[in-house]
């Protein structure tokens, strides 16, 4: 207890510092995964880009990070054998944040593929093995978080794909792709904003005590889709028919139409994103600033404090303002070859798995399941070339993420035990 | 910059473009086929210098492109289509590139006047070749289109009956080689023989120019078909 009565200010201070770095790197790597696409395809400059990136991982973030990030505080390690000594948990925390923070920071620096996710967790369950006991582990937790791992990326791959089939289908088949294309693109829009209100309010709002029943949640989602809707549908207005182009190429009208519609699924991945990712950093701060406010009591109900939301939500809005326009140019090249009609529906695929993850509580990397949805618009045949040598790359990444974090986790958790008692 | 973002790595360079090049450069190439029978006619041994010089330019042009998209097509891409296929496609259009560098390359080995009596043939065989060619970097063309669609669909079809269309027009330059090749019998005798022999190997260049265009359309009906 003296232990945390002593330091706990430098403890809160630690973790704020380790916190803010994880979340500050998950907005530099992962900004341009939302809206590289959109930049890419003309839809937005890339100064509109932050701007929006900024407003909704900020929003995904405070209104529907509450689950995850209550996983990553109290669903991982189990801390009722700690009653007497609460600083363990801190410790552990602590060295879980410095070692996803310090794995992240090598794996960008060259060129690997990590999962932050996967960084976080791998560290608390070294953490938890080492220092309290193979019992201390939510085994039944983690199996169900390993398993979204790999069935995530398999169900944003069938929904692109799905939504790839309606899209080739409705529009790209018809006789006047361009005139389908305005005619159904309002309604696409529409699913974008239908979709993630309504994960968000039936499932996300939860930390914020707020339930409002299936009916309400139904038609505050409608309503939400029916404002997108109508935005959608006036930029689609706009949307003049080149024909010039398109004598080179059919469709060229037809991405043109799409390419509003991506700002959609670019504010949708946003906010998915900050849903999800922002409990990286922001769930181990959560647990210590719980345990040294009640001065030593691993209180295990105690409700979120938004303020600790919104430190994660500046810090990825801060990785994302510094460096997210470098990364967005490094990637955006190639990501040209996702046109606006694939990048969007490879988006929106995305966008609803990761918020529907983020209502169930399970920590998903959101990167992977958009690597999954572009695969499964590539398996409808609607990619040129896809390079498996990558998918090998984020798989063995996958491998060994977990025993580096877990082992560094270990090892950053003895030297904060040996420092501070 | 490096980054943990795979986005940038996960995309392979566009094969369907690169064809699509590749295609273009080699109609370009075969386009200077005509002039070069002309410059023969007229006995413009100039023009006929500068006509050979264009095709072997644009057939190294051709070899370069080539070399470059199997470069970047490695076995680990996933493709819409099969990888095979794509190469085999790619070879058949390169072989009309080769083909048109044959005949320039003869013409100025071996300085070959005109015989009379397949004057009045050569250009309209010529021309019936070539435009075999045409048709089969139109139907090339489509190629960001099928792309788009999934190589299925209303697009698919469009492009089959172009390939049939390409099959018909085959025939028609097989009976012209037949024609051209009638009339040569028949002056046979009052010409030197050597001349002759390399007048019939050069009927076989001109007209392998559009079968294997109509080869180069069969791959891409195949890759159409099996869907």
């Amino acid at each position: 207890m003296e232990i945390i009565v002593t330091y706990g200010p430098w403890f809160i201070g630690l973790a704020l510092i380790a916190g803010l770095y994880m979340t500050w790197g998950v907005g530099a790597n992962d900004l341009a995964n939302a809206m590289g696409t959109s930049v890419g395809a003309g839809a937005l400059t890339v100064r509109q880009a932050i701007v929006i990136a900024a407003v909704f991982e900020f929003a995904g973030a405070v209104l529907a990070g509450g689950s995850v990030t209550s996983t990553i505080r109290k669903g991982i390690i189990d801390p009722s054998g700690l009653e007497a000594t609460p600083e363990i948990l801190v410790y552990g925390m602590l060295a879980s944040l410095f070692s996803a923070g310090f794995w992240l920071m090598i794996a960008s620096a060259n060129g690997w593929p990590v999962s932050t996710t996967h960084s976080i967790i791998g560290a608390l369950v070294g953490f938890g093995l080492v220092g309290i006991g193979t019992s201390s582990v939510q085994w039944g937790q983690i199996g169900s978080i390993v398993a979204s791992w790999i069935i995530s990326p398999a169900v944003g791959g069938l929904l692109a794909f799905l939504l790839m089939h309606s899209v080739r289908k409705l529009i790209l088949n018809q006789e006047d792709p361009f005139e389908a294309a305005r005619r159904w693109g309002p309604y696409y829009v529409f699913l974008v904003g239908f979709i993630i209100s309504l994960v968000t309010i039936t499932k996300g709002l939860k930390h914020l005590e707020i339930d409002l029943g299936w009916t309400l949640s139904l038609l505050l989602s409608a309503g939400v889709g029916v404002l997108t809707f109508l935005v959608g549908g006036s930029l689609i207005k706009r949307q003049k028919r080149d024909q010039k182009a398109e004598e080179n190429f059919r469709f060229a009208s037809v991405e043109k139409v799409f390419a509003p519609m991506m700002i959609f699924t670019a504010c949708a991945m946003a906010f998915a994103h900050g849903s999800n990712d922002v409990a990286n950093g922001i769930g181990p701060l959560a647990a210590v600033v719980s345990v040294v406010q009640s001065g030593g009591a691993i209180m295990q109900e105690s409700a979120l404090p938004i303020w600790v939301l919104m430190v994660g939500g500046l810090g990825i809005v801060a990785g994302l303002v510094t460096m997210g326009y470098r990364v967005m140019r490094t990637i955006g090249k190639r990501i040209t070859e996702l046109t606006p009609t694939r990048g969007f529906c490879a988006e929106l695929a995305a966008a609803s798995t990761v918020v529907l993850a983020s209502g169930t509580g399970l920590p998903v990397s959101t990167t992977h399941i958009l690597v999954g949805a572009v695969m499964g618009v590539g398996l409808s045949r609607g990619v040129g070339a896809l390079d498996m040598k990558m998918i090998g790359k984020i798989v063995t990444s996958w491998i060994i993420t977990l025993p580096i974090a877990g082992a560094v986790a270990a090892l950053v958790f003895f030297i904060l035990r040996a420092l501070f008692g | 910059m490096k980054t943990t973002n795979p986005l940038g790595k996960l995309f392979g360079k566009n094969p369907f473009s690169s064809l699509q090049r590749h295609m273009r450069v080699v109609l370009a190439c075969v386009e200077e086929v005509p002039a070069l029978f002309q410059a023969l006619i007229d006995h413009d041994k100039e023009r006929l210098s500068l006509q050979q010089r264009m095709i072997f330019e644009r057939e190294q042009e051709a070899d370069a492109l080539r070399r470059d998209l199997r470069r970047h097509l490695p076995r680990t891409l996933f493709l819409p289509v099969d990888r095979r296929d794509l190469l085999d496609l790619l070879g058949m259009q390169d072989r009309i590139a080769d083909t048109a560098q044959d005949m320039a390359g003869l013409v100025i080995e071996r300085y070959m006047a005109v015989p009379p009596s397949i004057e009045p043939h050569l250009m309209p065989f010529v021309e019936q070749c070539v435009g075999t060619c045409r048709s089969m970097a139109s139907i090339i063309e489509h190629l960001d289109e099928l792309l788009e669609t999934g190589f299925s669909g209303p697009e698919a079809d469009e492009v089959l009956t172009m390939i049939g269309a390409l099959y018909d027009a085959e025939d028609v330059a097989d009976e012209g080689g037949i024609k051209i090749a009638r009339a040569l019998f028949a002056e046979e005798d009052t010409l030197d023989p050597v001349t002759v022999v390399f007048w019939y190997q050069m009927f076989q260049l001109i007209g392998n120019l559009a079968d294997h265009a109509e080869a180069a359309g069969e791959r891409l009906e195949l890759m159409l078909a099996s869907r």
